[in-house]
C-alpha cells in the first residue's frame, strides 16, 4: 500500500486543547499509511480574532501557510481543525476569485501567488482512503452515534465544495464503514456556540443543550465530531449544557479519528481517550442477540 | 457594356448643403459604364421617381444607383420605382451619402470626395447585379400544436376557429395540463376545472382539430410553410373506437397501488387507468411498467371484463407523418422537485409538500374531496407554513430568476386553507411579494386583511421534525431580524418553475434556441415575443418563461394570430438575398467538393447534401445545396467555402471585391 | 510642413447592427472624420478575410470590422464565426507583416451611434499616427502579388 503524502497543518488547537484529536489522528494515519508532513514554520490561521478584525490579515495568514506548504512540495494540505480548514479554504477561494485581494496579499507577502495547494478537512482525507479502512477493522464499532458536523466543515458551499451543505453525510459513511450505526437527526450543522465558550459559556450551554437533547432523544450513544471547538463545547462544557437539560446526559463526544482508531483496534491510550471530560463509555450490550421466538 | 444611371439627391439642403452635388454628378459621368447622371432636389418625391422611371426607358438603363439616404430608409421605394421603370428591382442600388456622409462630415472637398467614392462603389456593384426574383414558397395550411395544456388548447382553438386545421399533440393520456390539476385560480378563486373542461371538450369536438394524446413528436423536418412532422402515437393498448369509457377495466384491475400522477402521488390508481374523470379523451391507457400481464404474462382481467372488447394487448406504437405549415410550442413547465431542498428535509418528511400537491389537497376533485388533510396521517393541520421562493431567486442552489406565479398562488393557498380550516393559521415566509397584475395586489391584501394570513418577511433556514411536528426555523427581518421558530403541522414549498426535463432535447429536434435555463427563446424579447428564431415556429405559455394563466392564454392567442396571419397568405414571398451553390456541366457538376464546412457554419440548417447520380442511379458526387426556404442570407457559408462554390445573391463575391477594387 | 497625411480606412460592417448604428450617427448629426468608406454586408459572418487583404492591397491604410454584439447577431451566430475567423486570421496578418494596429475589430449596435463615431475617429487617428501603409507597395515592387 503506497503512502498518501499530505501536508499537515496542526494549528493551535491540536497542540493545546485537542491533543486527543492530534494523538488519534496520528495513530490512525499511521495505521492507514498516511504520511502527515507537518508544514515547516507554519503560522496562525487567523481564526476567531484575526478574521474578525482585518480582512487582509485573514487572507494573508492562511495564504502564507499554503505558500510554505507549496514550497515544501505538498500538493494538498489537511487541516484537522474545522476553523483552520475554513480559514485556509476561504483564503484559497478569495485568491482564486478576487484579483484585487490577490494583488494585495502578494504585495504584503512580497511574493507572487500561483496555484495554491488543495485544502482538505479530516473527513475528506479519510474519505480519500476509505477503501483502506474496512479491511483493517478488527473490532467493529457497534454503537449508535450522532455525527455532528458543526458549522465550519461544510459551509459556505462555494468555499468548501464538500458534501451536501445542509445535510452532510460523509462522516456518517465513515462511521458506517467501521460498523457503526448513525442516526438521522436535526442538528447536524447547528451552531455549538464556538468561541463563546470563553466569553459567554452560558450561550454554549443553551445551544449545546439543544444539540445534545435531540441526539439523546433519538437514542444516540455518542456524538462524533471532526472539530476541536465542537468537541470542547460538547465535552468540556457538559456542565453548562446539563444545567439547561431536564434529563442530564453523560454520552461521550468522540473525534471521528478516535472512532476509527477504536475499530482498527488501536490502544486507547494512543487515541487520547483518557483526556475527555465526559468519560468514554458505552451502555453494556447483551452478549448474544435475543433468540428469535 | 452596362448602361448605368446615377441619380443624386439633394435631400433639400441635407445633402446639397455639405456635398457638392454637381461635382458628384460630373464625376459619376466619368465612371465606366455610367451613361446618365443627374441630380435632383428630392429623389424620393413623385417628380423624382418619375424622373428615374423615365430615364430608365429613355436612356435604356440596365442598372440604377440612387445616391441619397440610407438604403435602410428608401431602398424598397427606389427598387419599386426601378421595377416600374422596367428593370429588375434588384438592379437598383443606393449610395448612402446622407447618413454616412453629409450629416456626419463638415462641408468641404474631402466630404464630396467621399460621396464620389460611395457612388463609385455602388456603380461597380450594380454593374454586377443579376436580376433576381423574390422567392415564392407554398404554405401547407395546417398547424401543429405541441402540448395540450391551457396554452396548447387556446392556440389550437384560435387557429381552428380562424379556419385552419390543427394537430394537437399531447404526450400524456389526456389534455388539460397543469391547469386541470389546480383547485381554484387567482385572483378570482373560480374553479380551475370549471373554466377549463368546457375548453377541453371544445377541442375534442372541433371538426378542424385532430387530437393526438399519448403521442410525441419524433422529428420535424422542413421549413416554414413546409414542415414534415413525424408523430409517434404510443400504444394505449385500447381500441379507442370501441372503448366507451365505462371504467369497468380500472375498477377490476388487480394492480391498484400505483401512485396517481394526476393527484401528485396522494392517491393510487390502477395499471389501466383514465388520468382523471374529466379526461379528454375519456379512454384508458395501460401502464406497461405496472401491468401484471406485461410483467408476468398472466392476468388479462380487463380484457375478459371489457363489455365492448376494446382491449388490445398486441397494439403497437404508430408512426404518422404529417405536412404542417406552422408549429406552436406549448409544452409547459415543471416544478423543482421537493427533494432538491436539503434544508427542508430532502423530501423525507411526508408533510413537507409542494404547491401542486396542495392544489390536489384543496381541490374538490382531489383525493380528500377538498378537505384539508395532511398526507402523513390524514389529520387536519392546525398550522400551515408556506415557504415562498423555494429555489427561485437562489443563485447558489436554485435558479436565479423569479418564478413569477408563486407569490400569487401562495396567497391563494393560504386563503383557501383559512377558508377550509376555521381556527387554523397560515403563515407565509416570503422575500418580496410580487403581485403585479390586474386585481393581484388586492388579492394578496385580502388574504392578509380579511382571512388573517400571517406574512413573515424572511427566509427559512431549516425545517425539521420534532415530536411529530415540523419545526420551521426562520428569521423575521422586519421585527428586529429575530430568529423565529414555528411549529407547524404541514409545510408547503412554493417550488421554482423550471423548463420541462426534455426541453433541451425538443429544442434541438426543432432547432429552436433556448436560454441557459432551457426555456425556449423568443426571437426578440420585446417586439417578437411569440416567435422563435426559426421561421414558422411559435411559442405559447410557460415553455418560454414562468407564466400565469392569463398571460399564457394571451400569448397562446398571440401565437395563434401569427399562425393565422401566415396561413392567410396564398404563398410566402421572401427577399431573394440567399446563398446558392454553383452548378456546372458534367463531369464537374459543381465546384463544391462536398466538405460541408458550410453546413456546420449555417445557423439555419439550410444546407443540404445533394447526391448527383448517373442514369443507373450511382452516386457520382455529393454536393451542397441551399434550401431557399430556410436560408436567411447571412452569408456565413460563403466566407467558409474553400472552393468559392457557394455565393450570396445580392452580395456576391464578385460584387464585394469589385467594390473593393474601386477604393 | 507637408500636408497632413489622410489615411484611407475601409470598414466592413453588418447591415443590421453597425450599418444601422452608423445611420443613427447620421441622424444624430454626430460628426466624425471622413476617411472611412463603408462596405455594407449582411453580416460579419459574410466577411471573407481575403476582403481585408484586398482592401490593403488596393491602398487602404486601415480596416474596421464591426458587427452586432455577441449574442445579438441578427443571424444568431454570424458574428461568432467572424470573431473566431478573426482570431485565426490576425496571426496570419501578423505573419505576412501587416501591423495589427491597422485593423480595428469592434461591436457597434444599432443603438450606438456615438460609439461608431468614436470608433472611426480612434481608428483614423491610430492609422494616421502609423503613417501610410507602404509595405504592400514594397511587396509589389519586389514582385510579390
Amino acid at each position: 500500500m503506497t503512502d498518501v503524502r499530505v501536508g499537515y497543518y496542526p494549528g493551535c488547537s491540536l497542540q493545546g486543547s485537542s491533543r486527543d484529536f492530534a494523538e488519534s489522528l496520528h495513530a490512525v494515519a499511521k495505521a492507514l499509511s498516511i504520511d502527515l508532513v507537518e508544514i515547516p514554520e507554519w503560522n496562525c490561521c487567523g481564526a476567531s480574532s484575526g478574521h474578525m478584525l482585518d480582512h487582509l490579515l485573514s487572507v494573508a495568514l492562511p495564504v502564507n501557510v499554503l505558500l510554505k506548504a507549496k514550497k515544501a512540495g505538498l500538493p494538498q494540505v489537511m487541516a484537522p481543525c474545522a476553523a483552520c480548514y475554513n480559514r485556509l479554504a476561504t483564503a484559497s477561494h478569495e485568491i482564486a476569485t478576487s484579483p484585487a485581494t490577490k494583488a494585495q496579499v502578494e504585495s504584503v507577502l512580497q511574493t507572487s501567488i500561483d496555484k495554491l495547494p488543495r485544502v482538505l478537512n479530516v473527513i475528506e482525507l479519510l474519505a480519500q482512503v476509505s477503501e483502506r479502512i474496512a479491511p483493517k477493522v478488527t473490532k467493529k464499532f457497534e454503537q449508535t452515534v450522532a455525527c455532528y458536523y458543526g458549522c465550519l466543515l461544510v459551509r459556505p458551499a462555494k468555499v468548501t465544495g464538500f458534501d451536501r451543505t445542509e445535510d452532510p453525510v460523509e462522516m456518517d459513511k465513515l462511521v458506517a464503514a467501521v460498523g457503526g450505526k448513525t442516526i438521522d437527526w436535526n442538528f447536524k450543522t447547528e451552531c455549538c456556540g464556538a468561541s463563546f465558550s470563553i466569553s459567554r459559556s452560558s450561550v454554549v450551554g443553551r445551544l449545546g443543550a439543544r444539540i445534545m437533547q435531540d441526539a439523546v432523544k433519538r437514542q444516540a450513544e455518542a456524538i462524533v465530531v471532526a472539530c476541536p471547538m465542537c468537541h470542547s463545547n460538547l465535552d468540556l462544557r457538559r456542565g453548562e449544557i446539563n444545567q439547561q437539560l431536564e434529563h442530564k446526559t453523560d454520552i461521550p463526544v468522540l473525534f471521528i479519528t478516535q472512532v476509527i482508531g477504536l475499530a482498527l483496534g488501536l490502544p486507547k491510550k494512543k487515541l487520547g481517550l483518557g483526556r475527555h471530560f465526559v468519560p468514554v463509555k458505552f451502555p453494556p450490550r447483551p452478549l448474544a442477540p435475543p433468540a428469535v421466538q | 457594356m452596362s448602361r448605368i444611371g446615377v441619380f443624386i439627391c439633394h435631400c433639400g439642403e441635407n445633402i446639397a448643403g455639405t456635398v457638392d452635388v454637381a461635382a458628384v454628378t460630373k464625376a459619376a459621368l466619368d465612371m465606366p459604364g455610367v451613361v446618365h447622371a443627374v441630380d435632383y432636389k428630392y429623389m424620393c418625391s413623385d417628380p423624382g421617381q418619375t424622373m428615374l422611371k423615365d430615364a430608365i426607358v429613355e436612356k435604356k438603363l440596365d442598372g440604377v444607383v440612387v445616391a441619397a439616404c440610407s438604403p435602410r430608409m428608401h431602398e424598397p421605394t427606389f427598387r419599386r420605382t426601378a421595377e416600374e421603370g422596367g428593370i429588375n428591382p434588384y438592379q437598383c442600388e443606393m449610395a448612402n451619402i446622407r447618413e454616412h456622409c453629409s450629416w456626419v462630415h463638415e462641408k468641404g472637398a474631402a466630404t464630396t470626395a467621399k460621396a464620389i467614392d460611395l457612388v463609385r462603389f455602388q456603380v461597380e456593384k450594380v454593374k454586377r447585379d443579376h436580376p433576381l426574383v423574390p422567392i415564392r414558397v407554398p404554405i401547407t395550411k395546417k398547424a401543429l400544436v405541441l402540448g395540450g395544456g391551457i396554452a396548447g388548447i387556446q392556440a389550437a382553438l384560435d387557429i381552428a376557429n380562424a379556419g385552419s386545421p390543427v394537430l394537437l399533440v399531447e404526450k400524456s393520456p389526456s389534455i388539460g395540463g397543469h391547469m386541470s390539476q389546480l383547485s381554484e385560480t387567482f385572483p378570482t378563486l373560480d374553479c380551475s376545472q370549471c373554466i377549463l373542461t368546457p375548453r377541453m371538450v371544445e377541442v375534442a369536438r372541433h371538426p378542424l382539430i385532430t387530437l393526438y394524446t399519448y403521442s410525441e413528436l419524433e422529428k420535424l423536418d422542413g421549413f416554414i410553410g413546409n414542415f414534415k412532422a413525424t408523430i409517434r402515437k404510443k400504444a394505449r393498448k385500447i381500441d379507442e373506437k370501441l372503448c366507451n369509457g365505462c371504467g369497468v377495466c380500472q375498477q377490476k384491475c388487480p394492480v391498484k397501488k400505483i401512485p396517481d400522477e394526476f393527484n401528485e402521488g396522494l392517491s393510487n390508481r390502477a395499471a389501466i387507468y383514465v388520468p382523471f374523470p374529466q379526461a379528454v379523451p375519456n379512454k384508458p391507457v395501460i401502464d406497461l411498467a405496472n401491468c401484471t400481464y406485461y410483467k408476468t404474462g398472466k392476468c388479462k382481467a380487463c380484457e375478459k371484463l371489457c363489455p365492448t372488447k376494446a382491449i388490445r394487448f398486441d397494439q403497437e406504437d404508430q408512426i404518422e407523418v404529417h405536412d404542417v405549415g406552422a408549429v406552436v410550442l406549448a409544452t409547459g413547465f415543471k416544478t423543482m422537485p421537493v427533494n432538491n431542498f436539503s434544508e427542508y428535509g430532502y423530501g423525507k418528511y411526508k408533510d413537507v409538500i409542494d404547491g401542486m400537491k396542495f392544489e390536489r389537497l384543496a381541490s374538490a376533485s382531489g383525493p380528500t374531496g377538498g378537505a384539508m388533510k395532511r398526507p402523513s396521517d390524514g389529520k387536519t393541520p392546525q398550522h400551515v407554513v408556506f415557504i415562498a421562493c423555494a429555489g427561485s431567486r437562489d443563485r447558489l442552489k436554485g435558479v436565479p430568476y423569479c418564478s413569477k406565479i408563486c407569490c400569487m398562488y401562495t396567497a391563494k393557498h393560504a386563503m383557501l386553507y383559512q377558508h377550509k380550516v376555521h381556527g387554523g393559521q397560515a403563515t407565509v415566509f416570503y422575500m418580496d411579494v410580487r403581485a403585479a397584475g390586474k386585481n393581484y395586489d388586492e388579492f394578496v391584501r385580502r388574504a392578509v386583511e380579511e382571512d388573517g394570513v400571517k406574512y413573515v418577511r424572511g427566509r427559512v433556514s431549516r425545517v425539521y421534525e420534532d415530536d411529530g411536528q415540523l419545526v420551521v426555523k426562520g428569521v423575521d427581518t422586519l421585527l428586529g431580524a429575530e430568529p423565529v421558530e414555528i411549529r407547524a403541522d404541514m409545510v408547503v414549498l412554493a417550488t421554482a418553475v423550471q423548463a420541462q426535463n426534455d426541453a433541451e432535447e425538443l429544442a434541438q429536434t426543432l432547432h429552436v434556441a433556448y436560454d441557459p435555463y432551457k426555456f425556449f427563446a423568443e426571437a426578440h424579447p420585446k417586439l417578437r415575443p411569440v416567435e422563435t428564431n426559426t421561421a414558422g415556429i411559435f411559442l405559447a405559455g410557460a415553455c418560454q418563461a414562468p407564466r400565469d394563466i392569463p398571460e399564457t392564454v394571451a400569448q397562446a392567442s398571440g401565437a395563434a394570430v401569427k399562425v393565422a396571419g401566415l396561413f392567410s397568405q396564398p404563398e410566402l414571398t421572401r427577399e431573394p438575398i440567399i446563398a446558392v451553390v454553383d452548378r456546372q456541366p458534367p463531369p464537374v457538376f459543381s465546384h463544391c467538393v462536398g466538405c460541408f464546412l458550410c453546413k456546420a457554419a449555417c445557423p439555419y440548417q439550410a444546407i443540404e447534401e445533394e447526391q448527383i447520380k448517373n442514369r443507373n442511379g450511382d452516386v457520382l458526387k455529393v454536393v451542397a445545396r441551399v434550401n431557399p426556404g430556410l436560408c436567411q442570407g447571412c452569408g456565413t457559408c460563403v466566407s467558409t467555402c474553400r472552393t468559392k462554390a457557394i455565393d450570396l445573391q445580392g452580395f456576391s463575391n464578385e460584387q464585394v471585391f469589385a467594390e473593393l477594387m474601386s477604393i | 510642413m507637408a500636408e497632413q497625411f489622410e489615411p484611407k480606412i475601409t470598414a466592413f460592417v453588418c447591415n443590421w447592427c453597425t450599418y444601422a448604428g452608423a445611420d443613427l450617427t447620421g441622424t444624430s448629426r454626430i460628426k466624425y472624420q471622413s476617411n472611412v468608406r463603408v462596405i455594407r454586408l449582411p453580416c460579419t459572418g459574410r466577411i471573407d478575410f481575403m476582403m481585408v487583404l484586398t482592401a490593403f492591397s488596393r491602398g487602404s491604410d486601415g480596416v474596421i470590422i464591426s458587427g452586432c454584439h455577441p449574442n445579438d447577431c441578427h443571424y444568431t451566430s454570424g458574428n461568432y464565426h467572424a470573431r473566431r475567423r478573426w482570431m485565426v486570421f490576425r496571426d496570419l496578418l501578423d505573419f505576412v507583416g501587416i501591423d495589427l494596429r491597422r485593423v480595428t475589430f469592434s461591436w457597434v449596435s444599432a443603438a450606438e451611434g456615438a460609439k461608431w463615431a468614436e470608433l472611426v475617429n480612434e481608428a483614423t487617428n491610430n492609422v494616421r499616427a502609423l503613417g501610410p501603409y507602404k509595405e504592400i507597395q514594397q511587396l509589389a515592387a519586389a514582385g510579390i502579388d
